[in-house]
């Protein structure tokens, strides 16, 4: 099984004991180059396809492989091409980023001058050489994760995990972390989890959405857009008199905005009389927030009527 | 790139040194202290209350202390990476064997109670004087109970989720091996019926072997031999239940 260049999994699927299934049948097929961004809720099996992909954790069922490498039967052989930040992953208090990167080198094999000196490019390329010597206990959160990052970059995995890598950063942190991203993604395989749907928007060269622990979909963001059922999305402020839709869905949110979800020829229409009325309004393609929420939203109420 | 990198296995091993004990003496060096003086405290109490008469037991039982805890260490440290900074998923991910962790983890206790070693081993030379054979004989046994003490602790820290429970276990294990178990004092000081308790632990037949070395007990070659074939044999099974219990990845 599998191909190059790809990461190709086949009805994988993992049951913890007899009651919980974390992973029900995936199979997907993605290019295995530049940033592919899994993301779903709390519990959709995110953790457990990254820890199954990085030889961490063994499948219930089905099969996945990386490049062509299969991630159970030839495990060693993937482990000298991966590298994974863990989620809830935290530098060593008592060490500094330096000694972190140069540790973490040398337990991949790297002699020690040749450690030292990845160590030290990786840091100026994240540009952390300035609390380099700095103990890790000292540093800010946003930096913590910069270095575990700087650890990884240094290393020579062809294909890097990063399981919920932003988690609990501020916004100006986190764009910092999305540059790294990017520039990791220049020469490696980033497989990335995230709740933040809007940095899967930014980053993710190929999406993959989980709910309940099945894939919903996959692809590219506009290759999943044009698959979902309403297309465009009209935004209203609140207290708006709202036309009538002749098909779509129409939400008010608490603050009282008015949210149309439809198809193109409908947009176009309710946009003529909207602006026909004078009523202020945005139009655009629906955003990943609402393609999750349609895909994850139905795929949840499938999943309960068919459990009964 | 991967494929054309010739790994060191004395580098992997030299990284677990780093991090377990150079980084952390030198960040840390209370807990250094404490590694020194727990087994150091046991000897000078031995000492005081026998009045000088059993500071050569008390000896070989601070060496045996000092082996036995550094397993138990580890335990403690590795579930501390595994738990805390998820250094074992990091390792598991990585060309890393956990064959290569371990044994690097381990030297790096050895390291940590170096100075701990010894001050015991000088004083050992001064007060027990041994031969070179019989020197031989005393570092066989103390590397038994090394062994023992680091399948005991790998296996208990790659099946621990909790850090707080990890060093419960690990002060405990410490307590029932090296201090309840006539490990500083004579077998014969315990009561007969409890006595075959004591024979459930490996230090006993390691401080039972050390101490006829040093000859404070006259025991036939034959419960010697008995000894070192239980000792030898506990450490050769619990490597093999290690090695089939022990969890690097999940399953």
């Amino acid at each position: 099984m599998g191909e190059s260049g790809r990461l190709v999994t086949e009805k994988l699927t993992k049951r913890y004991g007899s009651t919980t299934t974390a992973l029900r049948e995936v199979s997907l097929s993605a290019p295995s180059s530049g940033i592919f961004a899994l993301i779903g809720r709390n519990g959709a099996g995110k953790t457990t396809l990254v820890r199954i992909l990085a030889t961490e954790l063994a499948p219930t069922s089905g099969r996945a492989s990386i490049n062509g490498i299969d991630v159970v039967e030839d495990d060693k052989r993937l482990r000298e091409r991966i590298a994974i930040v863990p989620q809830e992953a935290r530098t060593i208090s008592w060490m500094t980023p330096k000694q972190s990167a140069l540790a973490y080198l040398m337990w991949r094999g790297f002699g020690h001058s040749e450690a030292k000196k990845r160590a030290e490019e990786s840091l100026a390329r994240l540009k952390l050489d300035k609390v380099a010597d700095t103990l890790n206990r000292s540093l800010s959160g946003g930096t913590k994760r910069k270095v575990l990052a700087a650890m990884v970059l240094a290393s020579e995995a062809e294909i890097v995990f990063l399981d919920e890598a932003t988690n609990g950063l501020d916004p100006i942190s986190r764009r910092d972390f999305w540059e790294i991203l990017r520039e990791l993604a220049k020469d490696r395989f980033i497989f990335l989890t995230t709740h933040y749907l809007e940095e899967a928007e930014q980053l993710a060269d190929t999406l993959g959405i989980l709910g309940e622990g099945r894939l919903v979909a996959v692809g590219t963001v506009p290759s999943i857009r044009g698959r979902i059922r309403y297309q465009y999305s009209i935004k209203l402020p609140p207290n708006t008199n709202v036309p009538g839709v002749a098909e779509g869905e129409v939400t008010t949110g608490r603050d009282g905005q008015v949210q149309i979800l439809t198809n193109e020829d409908e947009a176009f229409a309710i946009s003529r009389k909207l602006s026909v009325a004078g009523t202020r309004f945005s139009i655009g393609p629906v955003s990943l927030d609402d393609i999750f929420f349609q895909l994850v939203g139905e795929s949840t109420l499938a999943e309960r009527e068919a459990a009964g | 790139m991967s494929g054309r990198l010739k790994r060191s296995l004395t580098s992997q091993l030299f990284a677990a040194i780093l991090v377990n004990s150079v980084y952390e003496m030198k960040n840390y060096p209370t807990n250094l202290v404490n590694t020194v003086l727990s087994p150091l405290s046991f000897l000078v109490v031995i000492t005081f209350v026998s009045k000088g008469a059993l500071l050569g037991q008390a000896i070989e039982g601070g060496l045996i202390m000092s082996m036995f805890q550094s397993g138990t260490a580890l335990q403690g440290d590795i579930s501390h990476l595994k738990n805390d900074f998820k250094l074992q998923d990091m390792l598991v991910s990585s060309p890393a064997s956990p064959a290569i962790y371990v044994l690097g983890m381990a030297i790096s206790e050895i390291i940590y109670v170096s100075p701990a070693l010894l001050v015991l081993a000088a004083l050992g030379q001064i007060y027990i004087h041994p031969d070179p054979f019989q020197a031989l004989e005393l570092t066989a046994a103390l590397l038994l109970i090394f062994v023992t003490s680091i399948t005991i602790g790998f296996m208990f820290a790659t099946l621990s989720s909790d850090i707080v429970q990890s060093f419960a276990w690990s002060r405990l294990l410490t307590t029932v091996f090296t201090t309840i178990t006539p490990v500083y004092y004579p077998l014969t000081y315990i009561p007969l019926p409890l006595r075959y308790l004591a024979y459930l632990s490996p230090t006993t037949y390691a401080a039972e072997i050390m101490q006829n070395v040093a000859g404070y007990l006259q025991e036939g070659a034959g419960v010697v031999v008995t000894d070192w074939a239980v000792l030898g044999g506990a450490t050769a099974i619990l490597l093999v239940v290690v090695s089939k219990k022990a969890r690097w990845k999940e399953v």
